[in-house]
């Protein structure tokens, strides 16, 4: 068998995992460093889901409107439910405008305001229009042009290559073990530093705005070398997802007027939310949808609701809303001009992640032990910026500065440091991973399993949660991973072997979501996204606190010592009220 | 939303056994608001999990997955079934690409001609401490040109390119048009003589297949016509 051997063993300065907007950012960094770097990626660069985001990215350049650093500063952190950590929210903060202009130097096409400066738009949740944008594309802009910057410092990339296994050996990170989806194969690649860096992992939900490949894979591998993940149970939900699909219908929609309508055709936000209406944040307003439906005025008794565009006149709709419309009718043959369109909460965005400190560094505990070489950016990281919940066009920003802010310090390390030995047999984990499921005949496919995990999440640690259904959840978490032991592929060949490549995203899956449930269940308040029926408040006295969260032996350990950095004299806690 | 029964046919191909591509049938009973991503994934999911095929974020903006579908380049994961009249389907790779197994085409090539016009901003001038400006009538102009997902779906449309393998092809000459007519790009020059060339814009015979093509409704033979007389101003 292949796996016997690493077919190619690659040495090379620093590995970046992931070339969404934080990976190649931080590659870009490096290489104009001058340092070698390989960017390995399970689907071609530019096929990366920041170039899903439309919206916008934050920055307070104050082109539209008055803005400062003081203000975006404390809308994040009233965003964060006070979760967040205030230092990396002030940096976070400084270096976004900076991260802003570069961008544009780099050539990326922004949209403009009259004098011609990049333009900008009001978000929800950002108390001045912050959202510098490119039309309806601007994750994709940014993406692109961060593609083309590579490609002109000559970074190195590994396309269609999936990480199987990290080499970290005595608290020290020596490399990545990644399959070759195109040809298949393992490949050993030896480095000083390794950035993970693989966006969000909305997969675990049935319904969910994100893409196919955001199934947190750096997240399991994490787990699986004892170290922890941070925060876990604070996954936002959008509250106009296409119906069924989970596909995002831009906020915008919302923006321009857009009703939210019952089984009554009641604009039930009134009741909710009477001064924002539609346009209260959109935990607030997921919450509201998904009351409408458990009391049973989901539309036809559904578990779904309308958003109304009808009013706003075919010119409005087609003009500034073409792509709701167009989403609506490829999807669900609804035509939004006539018709109103189904929509329900969809998992968007994970604020937990791969614990790290405000230099991207993974930490291994609460007391913030470093993992020597190993670094974290973007979704998949929680530094934490974001806190309990993250505010719309911060996350492309997240991942852009913190990028940088990687690549900056992992070139610092490459000239300080040199090589680690390898781990002593270094493709064994990868190797054990990709045999048992090429090997077993009998058993079942990958796709029920994932199914019936993503179903359940959905149902059970959704919007609102609650200890019986959680409880509930953890059991049919556990048969769900015995029955992934027996799990079989038809492919057993090594081109382009999908189903191989999707069974082991399943694995992932379920190593982490068991940590979202176990996070949830301990956590009795109420923040942010995080919502427990049978509390709630918010309760700054027990739980103003980070969840770390191991796999061991024994099961999931959680220790809530870690305690968010506040600012007492600038931005004490108050009642998050829109 | 109704139940509908489907046949589908797409081209197979393992370059491990098979010598050549050869046609598998599949009989199978989707939702009628199915796209073609959908029927895959069923099929992929339940009933042959050997097929393979690209795909990512199911709402049009990666470009992952186009392919052909009754004869039409498309990005399956917008094309709704119903798109197709008769309830057959025959999916096969983009066309122009080869092979690397079923639905799952070499784009390698693809991607180093983006890389043959120099695909970022060159600057001479100095940078400014903030933004560049740039006029909203000016980003207009390149606006469109920027939505390319690179896809693939023209280029592998595009019957010139048939006849030339090194042709810069429609997907690459867009790019080229989104630098040149960028205000604030100093490398104009270069690119033009870039794609001045024998295998550049000339052998764009304004066929329209590209635009056609096109997911994202890109107009790109307006865009390659302007560039064409960019090139012949700039040679004047
Ligand atoms: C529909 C939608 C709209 C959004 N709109 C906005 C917005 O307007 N503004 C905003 O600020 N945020 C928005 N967000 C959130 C934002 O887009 C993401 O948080 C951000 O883009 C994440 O970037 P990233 O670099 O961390 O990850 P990604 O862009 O997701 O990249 C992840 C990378 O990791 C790679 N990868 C994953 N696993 C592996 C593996 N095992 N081996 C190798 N490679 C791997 C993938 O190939 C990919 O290259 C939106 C999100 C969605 C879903």
């Amino acid at each position: 068998m292949k796996t016997d051997e690493a077919k190619y063993y690659h040495k090379i300065e620093a590995v970046v995992v992931g070339a969404g907007l934080a990976g190649l950012r931080a590659a870009l960094e490096i290489a104009k460093k001058g340092h070698q770097v390989a960017v390995i990626t399970k689907v071609y660069p530019t096929r990366s889901h920041s170039g899903g985001a439309q919206g916008g990215i934050a920055a307070a350049l104050a082109n539209s409107a008055e803005d400062s650093l003081e203000l975006h500063m404390y809308d994040t952190i009233k965003g964060s439910d006070y979760l967040g950590d205030q230092d990396v929210i002030e940096l976070f903060v400084n270096e976004a405008i900076k991260t802003v202009y570069e961008y544009e130097h780099m050539g990326v096409p922004f949209s403009r305001t009259e004098d011609g400066k990049i333009n900008q738009r009001p978000f929800g949740g950002h108390s001045s229009p912050r959202a510098c944008f490119s039309a309806d594309i601007t994750g994709h802009v940014l993406l692109h042009t961060l593609y083309e910057q590579c490609v002109k410092y000559n970074v190195h990339f590994y396309s269609e290559f999936q990480v199987f296994s990290l080499l970290i050996k005595d608290n020290i990170s020596r490399g990545v073990v990644a399959w070759d989806i195109r040809e298949g194969g393992l490949h050993i690649f030896h480095s000083k530093t390794v950035l993970l860096a693989t966006g969000g992992y909305g997969r675990a939900f049935k319904i969910t705005s994100n893409a196919h490949a955001n199934t947190g894979d750096s997240l399991a591998l994490i787990l699986e070398n004892g170290l922890p993940l941070e925060d876990m149970e604070f996954v936002q939900f959008h509250p106009t997802g296409l119906y069924k699909h989970g596909i995002l219908l831009s906020e915008a929609a919302r923006g321009e007027g857009a009703y939210i309508l019952n089984s009554d055709g009641e604009r039930f936000m009134k009741k909710y939310a009477s001064d924002k209406m539609e346009l209260a944040p959109r935990d607030v307003v997921s919450r509201a949808e998904q009351t409408e439906i458990n009391e049973g005025r989901g539309i036809n008794g559904k578990d779904y609701v309308y958003l109304d565009l009808r009013h706003l006149g075919e010119k409005k709709i087609m003009e500034r809303l073409p792509q709701v419309w167009e989403l609506a009718l490829n999807y669900l043959k609804v035509d939004g001009i006539k018709e109103p369109v189904p929509i329900q909460p969809t998992a968007h965005y994970s604020m937990g992640g791969i614990p790290a400190n405000i230099n991207t560094e993974v930490i291994r505990d609460a007391k913030g032990t470093v993992v020597r070489g190993l670094y974290t950016a973007g979704e998949a990281s929680c530094l934490s910026l974001h806190g309990a919940n993250r505010l719309g066009t911060n996350s492309l920003q997240d991942a852009s500065t913190f990028g940088r802010i990687a690549g900056k310090n992992i070139s610092k390390f490459l000239v300080e440091n040199g090589y680690e030995d390898l781990t002593s047999n270094p493709l064994d984990v990868a190797r054990a991973k990709i045999s048992s499921l090429m090997n077993g005949n009998v058993g079942e496919k990958h796709s029920k399993i994932r199914e019936e995990l993503q179903e359940n999440m959905t149902k059970y640690v959704g919007v609102f949660r609650n200890e019986e259904d959680m409880l509930k959840l953890l059991k049919i978490l556990k048969q769900l991973q015995e029955r992934y032991k027996n799990v079989t592929i038809d492919d057993k060949g090594y081109a382009y072997n999908l189903d191989l490549f999707e069974a082991y995203e399943v694995g992932n899956l379920l190593s982490f979501s068991e940590i979202i449930v176990e996070g949830a269940i301990a956590r009795k308040e109420s923040r942010g996204a995080h919502y427990r029926t049978g509390f709630p408040k918010r309760d700054d006295k027990n739980w103003l606190k980070h969840t770390l969260a191991w796999k061991t032996e024994e099961g999931v350990k959680l220790d809530h010592s870690k305690e968010p950095v506040i600012f007492m004299d600038r931005f004490p806690p108050q009642e998050r009220k829109y | 939303m109704a139940k509908e029964n489907i046949i589908v046919k797409i081209l197979r191909y393992n370059p491990e056994k098979d010598k050549k591509p050869f046609w598998k049938k599949y009989d199978l009973e989707v939702d009628d608001d199915s796209t073609i991503l959908d029927i895959l994934n069923e099929i992929h999911w339940n009933i042959d999990g050997t097929l393979a095929y690209r795909r990512s974020c199911r709402s049009s903006i990666c470009g992952s997955c186009a392919m052909k579908v009754n004869g039409q380049n498309v990005l399956a994961c917008k094309t709704p079934m119903h798109k197709f009249k008769g309830n057959k389907l025959k999916i096969e790779p983009l066309p122009g690409f080869s092979i690397l197994k079923d639905l799952v085409v070499d784009m390698d090539g693809f991607f180093e001609k983006m890389k043959r016009i120099k695909p970022y901003l060159i600057l001479d001038k100095p940078i400014p401490d903030k933004e560049f400006i740039q006029k909203p009538d000016e980003f207009e102009c390149i606006r469109e040109s920027a939505i390319c997902i690179l896809c693939g779906a023209c280029t592998s449309s595009c019957p010139s390119l048939w006849a030339n393998e090194d042709y810069l092809g429609p997907a690459a000459l867009l790019k080229a048009y989104r630098f040149i007519f960028d205000t604030r790009d100093d490398g104009k020059d270069e690119r033009i003589d870039i794609i001045n060339d024998k295998n550049g814009i000339w052998r764009c015979h304004t066929i329209f297949n590209c635009m056609e093509a096109c997911p994202k409704d890109i107009k790109i033979t307006e865009y390659l016509s302007r560039l064409k007389v960019k090139v012949l101003e700039n040679s004047i």
